[in-house]
Parts: structure tokens; C-alpha cells; sequence
């Protein structure tokens, strides 16, 4: 199924886009994923994990186009679906495993788990679960970047449920009325949990969304790495250097259910395989192997590396201490510096 | 020494802090141009500018969520609901995200926000504006929450609320905004884990907080023309609760009496008399008296609306009960 691009007008390609250094990043770090997340289901299914487990899987362009046009400086906020999120904004994916197996070597020392990843060092200001609640949060990110005049970005990532709560309206409007660099990017996945878009939304092409707000709208492949990531290097600039805010949706689909525990009886097996045949994992294989840039072996090699890695995560993992029991009530509240 | 209303005293607390700390901001509906609704942040945007006195739109999510995400972003927010009953609109916001962002990161952030915001009734202003829901925030962990009931406990607490590292809910009263008391100037800092004896007896506690220590007050003076003794204590830190003042009180007087201006049913008095049963059993002569609202959705009605709130004539009669003097 073919997705239009808004607005029709021409894009120039950039050139880091058909740099093949610069396309193997966005292979690799989709695969990464990919493999990260089959591996995270195996682990859920050996009970490794618990609690509720939501996957990646088929959103890869989606999450690696607009993450790797950010600064390691720029902020991510994302939701429950966040592990490829949080890996893509640079976190290592042995302290996002042990997370998930609640371990204190996690990103949050085992007391967030799946769905509340953290890492101050990497600007990746978390998982939130609660649909839409962090969209006011990057909106404060985006109005302290501005207070202190720096030049850092915000994206806010969420699906497409979200964009029917009240926190997703006020958020925009504050966000543009203000003028703060603030990207909102929806990962439209076509269904919040069981209800498709067209189910839940008058309006089921999102990004239309933003005219309601006088914001710049945009609508690209999420089944196309290349495309997400050069309409998020423009959204970022606009960002960045004017301080407009804009909403980004990319239109994609998970190959698995809302969660582990989801049967998936609400939609056919047809369409899970017609949304297979655009994997965004094998069509840059493809184009990157027509361009004599990757070889089969390249493919192969480079599948064996992430293997390897994501063993070495569940490794690392497995072999952490669990949380100490004395710090049950650890980090409720901090310590005040004096000031 | 200065003498103060409370809407002053906080003012100075405001002007001092944003002085003091560049990061600190205020944002809120009709602060700024319109001076806010009951005047307490009055002059601070033609003092500091639109960018430390933010205007907000009508949409409480969004002013709660942006002092969050710019709190754990290096600012030192400071955020004013208009009354308590509108902030219901945005508890995912103070409690799913504001209280519960550091622990479940893992200490990894941290939320240093005020949310300042008046409760309490007594002007006709119905079921929707009159309510007092502090019980509600001191239930979760991960917030503080204060309430002072002076000028000079404003002005302290709100400087130490905003210089503290993590979510404060500073709730106010709109029945004291005119009360005058003394304020110290300049560097004036109250602890916000101290409650404190403000009024000193030896026959029975009474344990309040905001416009409700007005009311123990004035019992307090007709109870001791009636020759009984009472001990008024502050419950201003009410989460953390410091309650080593109450204990030590009721272990003198051997009588409790907590008096609130919500409802009874789970409520502050709720929880100080357990723990008062937990940590002084022994030196009760009677069971703690517990009083507060009606429970029933605050009446517009003048006359309804004046039985429904606790007043000093409901304290006497229950300070006599309470010491067999009826």
C-alpha cells in the first residue's frame, strides 16, 4: 500500500542519505531492533520478563528515520512501545535488557521496567504509560530550552491514539502559540490496542491534525527509513533554527500484537503479511545491495554482529544482581542540594 | 519585623526567590497581565517580563505538564491552579507523572515543581470551587505537601518549597488571603517537615491547618474563658507528616481533636488520629475527636453553606464532649 507524502511539494535528496556509511547506520540500527525485540518476546515467553511487554517490531523505519536526525543533546519523550527508542537514541541495549528483567543494572534499576525506560545521560526523558501524558512534559522541555536560549530539540513520540486525548490538543496549541522546538512525532500503527484508526478518530489521516493549530504537518512512509529520516532532518531544522513546532506522522504497522499478552483477533493475518512485504528492514537490504553497497554476505555478517549483541545484552542481563530489598524505598524523594 | 496579609507574604516569597534563582519561573491562568485571581503574584510580570511570568491558556494539563518536563529540564517552576478543585483535571499529571517520575526512573530525574493552588469554601461558590483536597496529594508518595495557616509560614515555606528538589504541592486557603500576621524580611526559611504548637494548653489538642487554625484559634479563646485549655498544632507539613509534635502534645493533654476543612471520611483527621491510637494509646483518656466537612457537595445556599463547613462553635462543643463537660 502506497502512502503519500505531505505536502506534494519536491524533496531535494540530501546527500548524507545516499552515503552509504550513512544508510548502513540506519540499517544497523533497525536491525538492532528488530533483533533486540524478537529476542525480548523469547524472553518474555521464558518469563524472564514480566508485567506488560509491548514490541517494536514493523515500526523500525519509523523510530530510526526521526530518532537519528536528532543531537545526542536533543530530548526524547516516548511511551509504553519504547525499547527500539530508547536504543536508537543511543542507550545501551544491555542496560535496556536488564531492565526489562528488572534488574539494577537497568536503566531505571529495575523499577520501571518495559514501559518506563530513563536515561538522563542520553536526553532519553522516558516512557510514559499513560496515553498522551508526556506530551506536556516535552512542551515544558521545549519551553526551558528556549527560557535559557539553547539550541536543543524536543521529540515527543507517540502513537496514534493518542492524538484523540485532550493532552495531545493543549499540547499543541501551547506548542506553537509559544514557539517552542518542540517535533511531535506519531508512530501511526493503525490501531491504539484493539481499535483501528478509523474506529477511534474523525479524522484518520493525523497529520492533518496540525492545521487545527496553524503548524506544519507531515506525512511520510514509516515503511521507509530514508523518507521518515529526510522529513524529520527538515522538521528539526524548522525546529531548531525558527522554533516552530510540527507534527510528523509516520504511517506504519506492527507486525505483533498491542502487547505479549494481546491473541491479535481483531484484524486478518493477510493484512499483518501485506504490511510484511514493505519490511523496511529488507527493502534497504535490497536497495542497498542494487547499489553494489552491501553484499549478501555484508547482509549475513552484519545479522551475526547484532545477533551477537543482543545475546551479549541477555547475557548481561541474566548475570545482574536484582535490586536490594533495603532499597525498597530508595529515590521516592530526592535530596534537596542545598541551594 | 513586618506585618503582612498572606497574599503579600507569598508575593515577597515569589519576588524574593525569582531574585534570588533565574530558573524560577511562575506560569498559570491570568497571573500575569490580570495579576492573578486573588492577587498573589500581582506586579511580578511587570517586574520579571512574560517569560518568567507565563500567561497560560485555560488548560490545566498542559500548565502541569510543562512545569514537570521543564522542571527535570534545569527550571525551577513554579505553577498556580486557580482553585484546588480544578487541578482535578490534571491528577494524571501531579500524580502519575509529577510524584512518580523519579522512582520509577530509578532516581534518574528529578521534579523540583511547585504547584501552588488554593482550597477551601465559605463564599458561595458551590460544589465545584468550595472543596479542600489535600488528603488527596498527602496519599501519594513522591509528593510533599504543605498548608500553611500564617503569613510568616507562608512566606518561609513557600521559599523552602521552592528551593526543594522535588513536587511540593503548597495548598493555600482563599478564606486567608486577607489574614495579617507578622513576616520576617529578607532570608526567611520554614522547614516544610516541621509542624509546630502554635498555641500553648495543657487540656486538649487540637490539631488544624489553614483557615481551620483561625477557627481553633478562636475556640481555643472560649474554651479558656469556659476554663479548659487548649493546645493548637499546626499540621502545616502534611506529607511528609511531622507528627512529634502532636504525639508530645497529646501525651500532656491525654485529649485529641483533629479539625479539617474537607470531609471527614479518609481525611487528614483519618490519618492523624491512627497514628495518634499507634503511637500514644496509652496516654488517651477518651478517643480522638474527628471533625470536618459535611459530606455533602458544598451547598450555594448562604445559610447551608455555613453549617456545612466546621466552625468554632462545632469545637467547643466538642472540646466539652470530649472532656465529659457537657
Amino acid at each position: 500500500m502506497k502512502v503519500e507524502q505531505r505536502p506534494a511539494t519536491e524533496r531535494k535528496q540530501k546527500d548524507a542519505l545516499k552515503d552509504r556509511d550513512a544508510l548502513l547506520h540506519l540499517y544497523r540500527e533497525m536491525l538492532l531492533i528488530r533483533r533486540f525485540e524478537e529476542k525480548t518476546a523469547e524472553m518474555y515467553q521464558m518469563a524472564k520478563i514480566g508485567g506488560f511487554c509491548h514490541l517494536n517490531i514493523g515500526e523500525e523505519a519509523a523510530i530510526v528515520g526521526t530518532i537519528s536526525a536528532l543531537r545526542p543533546k536533543d530530548y526524547v519523550y516516548s511511551n509504553y512501545r519504547e525499547h527500539g527508542h530508547a536504543i536508537a537514541k543511543g542507550v545501551d541495549p544491555k542496560a535496556v535488557m536488564a531492565e526489562l528483567f528488572g534488574k539494577e543494572t537497568g536503566t531505571s534499576h529495575g523499577r520501571g521496567g518495559s514501559m518506563h525506560l530513563f536515561s538522563q545521560e542520553h536526553r532519553f526523558y522516558g516512557g510514559y504509560a499513560i496515553v498522551g501524558e508526556a506530551l506536556p512534559l516535552a512542551v515544558g522541555s521545549g519551553y526551558a530550552i528556549n527560557y535559557q536560549e539553547r539550541d536543543e530539540v524536543v521529540m515527543s513520540i507517540f502513537g496514534d491514539g493518542a492524538t484523540n486525548i485532550g493532552a495531545f490538543h493543549e499540547s499543541l496549541n501551547v506548542a506553537k502559540l509559544w514557539h517552542l522546538p518542540v517535533v511531535f512525532v506519531c508512530i501511526n500503527n493503525q490501531y491504539g490496542m484493539g481499535t483501528s484508526v478509523g474506529r477511534a478518530s474523525s479524522v484518520t489521516e493525523i497529520w492533518r491534525k496540525a492545521c487545527a493549530y496553524d503548524m506544519t504537518g507531515e506525512r511520510v512512509d514509516g515503511m521507509d527509513v530514508v523518507a521518515v529520516r529526510q522529513v524529520t532532518d527538515e522538521l528539526v531544522a524548522q525546529a531548531r533554527e525558527q522554533h516552530e513546532p510540527s507534527l510528523l506522522e509516520c504511517v506504519t504497522y506492527r507486525y505483533r500484537g498491542h502487547s505479549m499478552s494481546d491473541p491479535d483477533t481483531y484484524r486478518g493475518k493477510d493484512e499483518i503479511k501485506q504490511w510484511q512485504t514493505r519490511d523496511s528492514i529488507l527493502s534497504l537490504g535490497e536497495q542497498m545491495k542494487k547499489q553494489k553497497m552491501l553484499t549478501a554476505e555484508d547482509i549475513e555478517k552484519i545479522d551475526q554482529e547484532i545477533t551477537a549483541q543482543v545475546e551479549e545484552a541477555v547475557k548481561f542481563a541474566d548475570e545482574s544482581p536484582e535490586p536490594d530489598p533495603k532499597d525498597l524505598y530508595r529515590d521516592v524523594y530526592a535530596e534537596s542540594e542545598a541551594r | 519585623m513586618a506585618v503582612l496579609t498572606m497574599r503579600d507574604a507569598l508575593n515577597q516569597a515569589l519576588r524574593e526567590e525569582m531574585n534570588r534563582d533565574e530558573t524560577v519561573f511562575l506560569l498559570g491562568e491570568d497571573i500575569g497581565l490580570y495579576d492573578g485571581s486573588f492577587k498573589v503574584t500581582r506586579g511580578l510580570m511587570k517586574e520579571f517580563g512574560e517569560k518568567r511570568v507565563l500567561d497560560t491558556p485555560i488548560a490545566e494539563e498542559v500548565i502541569i505538564g510543562t512545569a514537570i518536563g521543564a522542571a527535570m529540564s534545569g527550571l525551577r517552576p513554579v505553577a498556580e491552579m486557580m482553585t484546588v478543585n480544578f487541578i482535578l483535571v490534571a491528577m494524571d499529571q501531579v500524580v502519575n507523572a509529577a510524584a512518580h517520575i523519579r522512582y520509577m526512573f530509578g532516581g534518574g530525574s528529578k521534579v523540583p515543581l511547585v504547584i501552588r493552588t488554593p482550597g477551601g469554601g465559605g463564599h458561595q461558590l458551590g460544589a465545584q470551587h468550595s472543596h479542600s483536597h489535600e488528603n488527596w496529594f498527602a496519599h501519594v508518595p513522591g509528593l510533599k505537601v504543605v498548608a500553611p495557616g500564617t503569613p510568616g509560614d507562608a512566606k518561609g515555606m513557600l521559599k523552602s518549597a521552592i528551593r526543594d528538589d522535588n513536587p511540593v504541592m503548597f495548598i493555600e486557603n482563599e478564606g486567608t488571603y486577607a489574614i495579617k500576621g507578622e513576616v520576617p524580611d529578607g532570608e526567611h526559611l520554614v522547614p516544610l517537615d516541621k509542624n509546630d504548637v502554635k498555641r500553648q494548653g495543657d487540656d486538649v489538642t487540637i490539631c488544624a491547618h489553614s483557615r481551620m487554625l483561625i477557627v481553633a484559634t478562636e475556640a481555643a479563646k472560649e474554651l479558656e474563658q469556659q476554663g479548659i485549655s487548649a493546645e493548637i498544632v499546626d499540621l502545616r507539613a502534611l506529607r511528609p507528616l511531622d507528627m512529634a509534635p502532636v504525639i508530645e502534645s497529646v501525651k500532656k493533654t491525654g485529649h485529641a481533636i483533629t479539625l479539617e476543612e474537607g470531609w471527614r471520611s479518609y481525611g487528614v483527621g483519618a490519618e492523624v488520629a491512627s497514628r495518634i491510637y499507634e503511637e500514644a494509646f496509652d496516654y488517651l483518656d477518651a478517643p480522638v475527636a474527628r471533625i470536618g466537612a459535611a459530606e455533602v457537595p458544598t451547598p450555594y445556599n448562604k445559610r447551608l453553606e455555613r453549617i456545612a463547613f466546621p466552625g468554632k462553635a462545632d469545637v467547643v462543643v466538642t472540646a466539652r464532649a470530649l472532656l465529659g463537660k457537657n
